[in-house]
């Protein structure tokens, strides 16, 4: 598995490489819009991709609530640092796309809206898991997450009573598009992916060392604390699991 | 059954009993929805027109801040001499003590309401174009849409370090939808523009959808270790 992971990470950053140049360069130029369509390439695979890993949060969160599992926790906090992350990266493009087409910034419009309110729960998500660092974390943000998941379709009611300016999501959505736009669109989706995937299993095993490393510190300060000798072979025990687990990734 | 609904009334009678000899939060939130309205008034200056379109937004804004002040001080009741620890061991069901708690809300926010309704129908020179007797509805409803998931959160947020901060922000985003209703229903009802049906049904969805994700979950909160 330890193997895995740098090669895993050569064919991301290949197919990354591979998927810029094909928006970029090889994807047709968009009729009314010039050059400016082409951060659809980012922004819609960004969005697909931040979709996927708050629904992979979601399911997480309702694991771990059945299981009380550590590893579904340490899961759904992964998906979600890295589905706001790619959340963002929609909020920002979406904007510069916005601008120059639609002549504003910003709308409350469906998509738009509903976007920006899941970004503020699971930012509000992440704030209760930084400002509670006791064992109740999991279940309190387990709980958060599924109250944040039946907020959203509230949210897209709400604000579907209003005219909506989006365009129309062009795969199931009535819209037309360009099969080679649709085929660039897809390698981009592929390789933001394969990116968030990349980086998701990075942080997921940095988080787990971090808390097997926790776990060794507060075990020595219980020794220590009884009195007994806190050598440094005691202190290494805990750690070689550490050091077995981060073996077999 | 009957110990349910003993203990969430045991519960609510001592919650209101000792509201009622202190009158802490209810003075706090008064004073503080009415600092908002005069400070709001100081901003804007409108005439009756331009009023009834905002009002609906500045009114509900106001009871959701007053009723974040009266939220946070739900449970710390119950933290000095350990009695959330004492519940949490005793066999009474969890859902008792929350439904009292909410219900204690919100009577406190309705309360709020009931006095600064009024107040706020004088400062903006408000009459209501469309039919008047909607205003009473979407005020249950909103009320206990704040109140509900205001009390579980509050709840939550005793988990955490800093803990006044702490729910506002948990409890804001997840009322999105909730205010948008309130406030584009009163101000249709305010400016006789169109029908508020939709919005009242869109806040009743709300509220049954959080009561049960609440009462689901509670046991869940209270009892994490």
């Amino acid at each position: 598995m330890k193997r895995a992971f740098p090669i895993l990470a050569v064919l991301t950053a290949l197919l990354l490489a591979y998927a810029f140049y094909e928006a970029l360069w090889v994807a047709p130029m968009e009729r009314t819009m010039g050059d400016v369509q082409r951060i659809f390439y980012y922004h819609v695979p960004s969005a697909w991709t931040a979709f996927l890993l708050f629904f992979v949060n979601l399911v997480a969160s309702v694991v771990y609530l059945i299981r009380k599992s550590t590893k579904a926790d340490a899961v759904a906090l992964v998906s979600a640092e890295v589905g706001v992350v790619f959340c963002t990266v929609v909020l920002v493009t979406g904007p510069i796309w916005a601008r120059p087409v639609w002549g504003i910034w910003w709308t409350w419009d469906i998509r738009l809206t509903t976007t920006l309110v899941l970004w503020l729960i699971y930012v509000s998500y992440l704030v209760l898991r930084r400002f509670s660092d006791s064992s109740q974390t999991p279940t309190l943000a387990a709980v958060l997450a599924i109250f944040g998941a039946l907020d959203v379709p509230l949210v897209y009611f709400s604000i579907w009573f209003f005219r909506t300016q989006h365009p129309q999501p062009v795969i199931g959505g009535g819209g037309s598009i360009d099969p080679r736009m649709l085929h660039v669109l897809l390698i981009n989706w592929l390789a933001f992916s394969c990116f968030a995937f990349l980086v998701c299993w990075w942080r997921y095993q940095l988080e787990l060392l971090k808390r097997d490393l926790e776990e060794a510190q507060a075990l020595e300060a219980l020794l220590g604390s009884e009195g007994l000798p806190a050598t440094s072979g005691r202190a290494k025990l805990p750690l070689k699991k550490t050091q077995s687990r981060s073996g077999t990734m | 059954m009957s110990s349910l609904r003993s203990i969430t009334l045991a519960t609510l009678t001592k919650d209101i009993r000792l509201e009622w000899r202190s009158r802490d939060a209810i003075n706090s939130m008064l004073f503080f929805s009415l600092l908002v309205v005069v400070i709001f008034s100081f901003s804007f200056d409108p005439n009756a027109e331009e009023s009834r379109e905002i009002a609906g937004g500045l009114i509900w804004v106001a009871f959701l801040f007053a009723a974040v002040v009266a939220l946070n001080q739900t449970w710390a009741r119950e933290l000095r001499n350990q009695v959330l620890d004492a519940y949490r061991v005793s066999p009474a069901p969890a859902n008792a003590l929350f439904v009292a708690k909410a219900l204690g809300n919100f009577i406190l926010v309705s309360l709020l309401e009931a006095v600064m309704a009024p107040l706020f129908m004088i400062f903006y020179n408000l009459r209501a174009l469309g039919p008047a007797w909607q205003l009473i509805p979407v005020a249950i409803l909103g009320t206990w849409a704040l109140v509900v998931n205001g009390t579980f959160f509050a709840a939550m947020s005793l988990r955490t370090r800093s803990r006044e901060i702490m729910l506002p922000l948990l409890l804001f985003p997840i009322s999105i939808p909730a205010v948008q209703s309130m406030v584009e229903a009163t101000r249709i009802i305010l400016a006789g523009d169109g029908s508020a049906r939709f919005w009242i049904v869109l806040l009743l969805t709300y509220d049954v959808v959080f009561t049960t994700a609440c009462l689901g979950l509670f046991g869940t909160i209270l009892r994490a270790e």
